[in-house]
């Protein structure tokens, strides 16, 4: 295409978005809508996922020891864990050791586990670290099965939970969003379609002295891609605060290991382009929706 | 103007209908068998009752509609197998004129004669020389300036004229265009016509002006019921005004 053509259709699409008023409004207003929950339900489900994924690298065997186990047993138990094939390190500790962690972690509450101090109920332990994460669950099989073992846990339940809780996080956004993509598309193409209306005789007149339909079809082709343009902008100033925001702040606030956010740069620019892109999509869509059912020869 | 250069009258094959039939998609029958051949630089009238096919047989000349049987062929491109996106190509290569002028109310007459080569991507040094060229051949050169209301009815159709031919089309198709002017601005029409005639083009007219029939002598066509009935070089209007 002509640099002069160009300028020309970016300038009839431009004048487009000022003629129609309220109804380009209520477009980048859906838009807007729209990406913004896009943005805020991408980071969660991104955020989350990263925490999963952390959360599995960090995950731990602890094996639990018979009460009635002999100290021989014990250390003996101890060595053959260490050769198993796929064992990173193993570590002993003492169920006196956990009563206190258990003492500290609960902190006020803690204080009525002291009493058990004189008779602990709990058991002595091995903490066993697999070479592989994906391979823990097969580690702790066999450490169960060994003599002396009374129970193996390694935190299956947590991470378990977890991934279900995204998925259904997961589809209800997705359900959520679908409608809002449509809602927004909608008001796009209705939007095209009250400009294509008003310039019907123009159009006509382009068609009967051999303007192709491309050539028709651009200025509400780019009206429709700003209506996507501009409805991004507001989403991505908020995407970029208030993950900054959120970055900072929660850092300093929750102390659990695994709650660790994706760092700022790159990822909230990443989201940017992504919520950018949907938005242009939208708009694109929503052009050309509106514009192939009227412009047919 | 090029067309007029290398042209010889009667010797190039313009428009060639063979066995067209046209129904529309409510049933209505407008043509039912139309054969006719038109020659580069011909003028004719297609002339006939209302309701009678001569708008159809117009429309299938710039591909506004497409012929439910037959087949059509303008300046050796065949219609019933050109590609739709290959449509506004063909009406680069036909300028058409309405009853109604179809001009575009908020601009000017100049840039109302420009936009039909703004969409043909024209250059903007070759837009501005052949539109003041037209201006000048429809004699409104001094009104360029002038939106479209502030014309005569007679003067709008000296744009739409303009509009039509300012890209040297092979072929003008004017359908009704002295349909609402008086018969002095008709004349002054007429005039332009045969000046664009004169210079090569080939010029269908559908019309009920029973006088500028039979006062400019051309080929006639008269159309009835979707038919040609009557095919006369140099004939008469033949109906009751």
């Amino acid at each position: 295409m002509k640099l002069r053509t160009t300028k020309r259709h970016l300038r009839e699409g431009t004048k487009n978005i000022f003629r129609n008023g309220w109804m380009t409004i209520a477009s980048i207003g859906a838009v807007t809508t729209t990406l913004l929950l896009v943005g805020a339900f991408l980071a969660l489900m991104l955020n989350l996922n990263h925490m999963a994924n952390g959360l599995e690298e960090d995950v731990q065997i602890e094996a639990l020891i018979d009460l009635t186990a002999e100290e021989e047993q014990i250390k003996g138990l101890g060595t053959t864990i260490k050769q198993m094939e796929g064992t990173e390190s193993v570590a002993f500790t003492s169920k006196d050791e956990q009563l206190n962690q258990l003492i500290e972690d609960m902190g006020q509450e803690g204080s009525t586990w002291q009493m058990f101090e004189q008779d602990n109920p709990l058991s002595h332990a091995y903490i066993v670290k697999a070479a592989e994460p994906n391979k823990t669950e097969r580690l702790a099989d066999k450490i169960s099965q060994l003599d002396g073992v009374q129970e193996v846990n390694y935190g299956q339940d947590v991470i378990r939970q977890l991934f279900q809780f995204n998925e259904y996080a997961r589809n209800i956004g997705l359900v959520l969003i679908a409608a809002l993509v449509f809602t927004a598309i909608f008001l796009i193409s209705n939007t095209i379609k009250l400009t294509i209306m008003a310039r019907s005789r123009e159009i006509g007149i382009m068609k009967l002295v051999g303007a192709t339909n491309g050539f028709i079809r651009w200025p509400f082709f780019i009206e429709g891609m700003m209506h996507g343009v501009l409805g991004s902008i507001i989403p991505i100033t908020a995407v970029l605060t208030g993950y900054y925001y959120l970055d900072n702040n929660l850092k300093d606030q929750i102390n659990y290991a695994f709650v660790e956010l994706l760092p700022f740069n790159p990822f909230a620019w990443q989201l940017s382009l992504l919520i950018l892109l949907i938005g242009t999509f939208i708009g694109i869509w929503g052009s050309v929706m509106s514009v192939r059912k009227f412009l047919k020869v | 103007m090029k067309n007029a250069t290398l042209w010889i009258k009667g010797d190039i094959q313009m428009i060639n209908m063979k066995d067209v039939y046209k129904t529309y998609a409510n049933g209505v029958t407008a043509l039912n068998g139309i054969d006719i051949d038109i020659d580069q630089g011909e003028f004719v009238y297609v002339v006939g009752p209302s309701g009678a096919g001569k708008s159809t047989f117009i429309r299938l000349i710039y591909r506004e509609v497409k012929p439910t049987n037959g087949t059509i062929v303008i300046d050796d491109t065949d219609l019933s197998t050109l590609k739709v996106r290959k449509i506004p190509f063909l009406r680069r290569n036909v300028g058409v004129i309405f009853q109604d002028f179809k001009l575009l109310p908020k601009l000017s007459v100049y840039e109302n004669i420009a936009f039909a080569l703004e969409v043909i991507e024209e250059s903007p040094r070759n837009i501005r020389k052949r539109v003041m060229d037209v201006l000048e051949l429809v004699g409104l050169k001094n009104k360029a300036r002038f939106i479209p209301d502030e014309l005569s009815g007679g003067e709008q159709q000296r744009v739409s004229i303009a509009r039509a031919i300012v890209n040297h089309p092979k072929i003008v198709i004017a359908d009704e265009p002295t349909g609402n002017l008086d018969p002095d601005t008709s004349w002054g029409i007429m005039r332009i016509f045969e000046e664009i005639n004169d210079r090569g083009t080939t010029i269908i007219m559908a019309t009920h002006n029973k006088e500028i029939v039979n006062k400019i002598k051309k080929r006639v066509i008269a159309v009835e019921d979707g038919l040609i009935v009557r095919d006369e070089h140099r004939g008469e209007y033949g109906y009751e005004a």
